[in-house]
């Protein structure tokens, strides 16, 4: 804890927030839209109240970057339809709350559908074992920080001959999230405060054609307060010098290649497929799948689900708070119809989402004072 | 939306916002009327002579033997300690054994001893009782309830209504140790050094105030849901609200690093054996070097100050920033009481 705590120390902290007053007076007259990509990123800025504290023309959007949000309503009818089916699902906790067209995995459970909440993907293992008379599927969303552990059940499946458990897919890769966004002729994004853990696997240099071709400044920022105000200071600063470069503020963690082993892991099982996601539609090339050889390991083919888009609730506006285009108090339904109790879009399930995230912190918290 | 308005959830026993739902939908609709009005942690009863406080509680936790406890000393604890933060001083005990087929004689036994030791430690005496087997799988080992009647001191007028701007928000303790020692002593999440549950009585706590009570606006022990479920539940629907500070807060180290690792808001988990009391300004010194002077109470500090800030409790950020410290949602912790 000695070594978070550096972090967050608060009279760093306040420094810090005076040299970024500075830089949004010396950028007076622009008006400056940094999206936090990562739902990290976003929970961190609502848990230590970081937005009020930032320059009155200088705002953080939040971007696509929690997978719970982007994932499609179908995929959701997916899970519940295997789960109907007596199979066992076993899901990070996210998505038991998240909706479908019609329901949810929590409803799913409480008429009897078998769905296991996992910490860890490793207790999908476990569950396959202690259950060899049943077929489980764990539930493999995310983005490329959380594919290579899900992916690592499949290596210990298929090193101990486990034989009833597999996946259902909709792993999701960041960078083409950002191109997508960058080439949305409504929305305006002038800067990228990159995330954490993404780019500790994917590596530093994957921004590089993106700041350059788009000409915006991508920072890569921890998730601790200091962090992530350093990040708002490298971005301003690179605003005011004319730069647009990728700057890697969290090196203590990610290295400009990033984790090799765990990019090995994903390209020996997975490989690109065209994905759909919420609020952006689908985005070719932009998922992963199983290889066609580890099908036995694939819930949908094995088990015949297929995923057809989903429908969502005709008022929520998660696709436009997912790109960033609307704050969630610009939501009609938001706090009034859409609670965390009773979520209508899945920004407002998450641990992750946007919208949950001003909900929680507090809306009026999260606006400038 | 989803069909799950017509069945029970998991969640409707989180200590959250399904939970208090829940309790004002079903159980005030039909007998809030009469001593249940405002769903104290006890009900005051008229008697003559002496005023009483009664309460139940029933214990479902999981395993039911964690670090620093067990079912049984936490069944007598959180009975007393609701007597004890109505203001009053733990007399009587019932206590309910609802046993599944199969559980060890041994384990039973050695919740039993805890039970005693725990009445004895408290000062109550076990009055009344039942036992239950049900078959295996219609159970999971070992229910507990227990009720307790405790007599109301006088020097205490406690009520949420009494507490002013200005205010100062006290808690005997770190906070959300029981929680995440049961958290932690749950399958898969070996840690060495993990967290141990705080499960204590509060009552010496409160007696050791007595003599203050009429600083002493109102008392809380912030069990399910967590010092965030209490303080918000203090200040609801008032004029006033609670602002704390993320740098006072008091927190142990072991309880902190795993909140920390598992991204578990520490304002949301249950303490078993802490009292958050809102004192006027004047009594803050004299209520902590009272209870500084009992072991159970060595860490007592201030955890905050009450504001003009509407029905809202406020976190002042490490960063210098401000978050609402909302009550927590959905099934955080099932089963840690």
């Amino acid at each position: 804890m000695k070594y978070i705590d550096g972090f967050r120390n608060p009279d760093a902290a306040a420094q810090l927030v005076r040299k970024i007053a500075e830089q949004g007076r010396a950028l007076a007259g622009r008006r400056v839209h940094m999206m936090e990509v990562c739902g990290s990123h976003t929970m961190a800025i609502g848990r230590y109240g970081i937005r009020p504290l930032l320059p009155e023309n200088v705002e953080l959007i939040s971007g696509p970057g929690c997978p719970v949000c982007v994932t499609d309503p179908g995929y959701i009818d997916a899970a519940i339809a295997l789960a109907e089916r007596g199979v066992i699902v076993a899901t990070f906790g996210d998505m038991v709350r998240v909706p479908g067209s019609a329901s949810d995995l929590t409803a799913c459970r409480s008429r009897g559908g078998d769905v296991r909440v996992c910490y860890s993907p490793s207790a999908a293992v476990g569950l396959a074992k202690d259950n060899p008379d049943r077929e489980v599927v764990f539930l493999g969303i995310g983005f490329e920080t959380t594919i290579a552990p899900v992916i690592s059940v499949v290596e210990t499946a298929v090193r101990e001959g486990v034989r009833n458990l597999s996946l259902l897919t909709a792993f999701k890769m960041v960078p083409s999230a950002l191109r997508a966004l960058l080439t949305d002729p409504e929305i305006r994004i002038d800067a990228f405060l990159c995330p954490a853990h993404v780019s500790a696997i994917i590596g530093a240099r994957v921004y590089e054609p993106l700041a350059a071709e788009f000409r915006v400044p991508c920072v890569i920022a921890g998730f601790e307060p200091l962090d992530i105000l350093y990040g708002v200071y490298g971005i301003l600063g690179q605003m005011l010098r004319g730069e647009a470069k990728v700057e890697n503020q969290y090196a203590r963690v990610v290295r400009p290649d990033g984790n090799t082993k765990a990019q090995a892991l994903i390209a020996r099982y997975l490989e690109p497929v065209d994905a759909a996601w919420r609020g952006l539609a689908v985005i070719p090339a932009s998922g992963l799948g199983l290889k066609a050889e580890y099908a036995a390991f694939d819930a949908a083919k094995k088990l015949g689900i297929e995923i057809r888009p989903g429908k969502q609730h005709a008022g929520c506006r998660c696709g436009d708070v997912i790109k960033g285009k609307i704050r969630p108090t610009e939501c009609a339904l938001f706090a009034k119809i859409c609670t965390p109790d009773r979520p209508v879009g899945p920004c407002m399930v998450s641990a992750e989402g946007t919208c949950a995230a001003y909900f929680k912190y507090g809306a009026e918290e999260g606006e400038k004072r | 939306m989803n069909g799950t308005e017509h069945v029970i959830q998991l969640a409707h026993g989180g200590g959250g916002r399904l939970t208090r739902d829940l309790i004002a939908r079903e159980i005030v609709t039909r007998f809030g009327d009469g001593p249940l009005r405002g769903l104290p942690d006890g009900a005051t009863l008229p008697s003559p002579g002496e005023r009483l406080i009664f309460t139940t509680d029933s214990f479902v936790v999981q395993p039911l033997e964690f670090p620093g406890g067990n079912i049984g000393d936490l069944a007598v604890h959180g009975t007393v300690n609701d007597l004890s933060v109505c203001g009053g001083e733990p007399t009587w005990l019932s206590l309910a054994l609802i046993i599944e087929e199969g559980l060890p004689l041994a384990t039973l036994g050695r919740i039993l001893d805890s039970v005693r030791a725990a009445a004895d430690a408290c000062g109550v005496t076990v009055a009344t009782g039942d036992t239950k087997v049900v078959a295996r799988g219609q159970g999971d080992g070992l229910y507990v309830n227990t009720a307790g009647i405790g007599r109301a001191l006088p020097e205490f007028s406690l009520g949420p209504d009494r507490i002013r701007e200005g205010d100062c928000v006290l808690v005997s303790g770190p906070l959300a140790d029981h929680g995440m020692a049961v958290l932690a002593a749950r399958q898969n999440m070996d840690f060495v050094n993990g967290p141990r549950s705080d499960t204590a009585p509060v009552h010496r706590l409160v007696l050791a105030v007595r003599e203050m009570g009429a600083s002493v606006r109102f008392m809380r022990d912030p069990t399910r849901g967590g010092a965030a479920a209490v303080l918000n539940e203090m200040v609801e629907g008032s004029g006033v609200g609670i602002l704390l500070k993320e740098r006072e807060l008091p927190l142990s180290p072991n309880t902190r690093a795993v909140a920390e690792m598992l991204g578990i808001d520490p304002l949301h988990v249950a303490s078993e054996g802490r009292v958050i009391l809102i004192c006027a300004p004047e009594a803050e010194a004299g209520i902590l070097a009272r209870w500084r002077a009992l072991p159970e109470g060595a860490g007592a500090v201030r955890l905050g100050v009450v504001s003009r800030d509407k029905g809202r409790v406020v976190l002042e950020t490490l960063a210098g920033g401000r978050r609402l410290v909302d009550v927590p949602r959905g099934e955080l912790l099932p089963r840690i009481c």
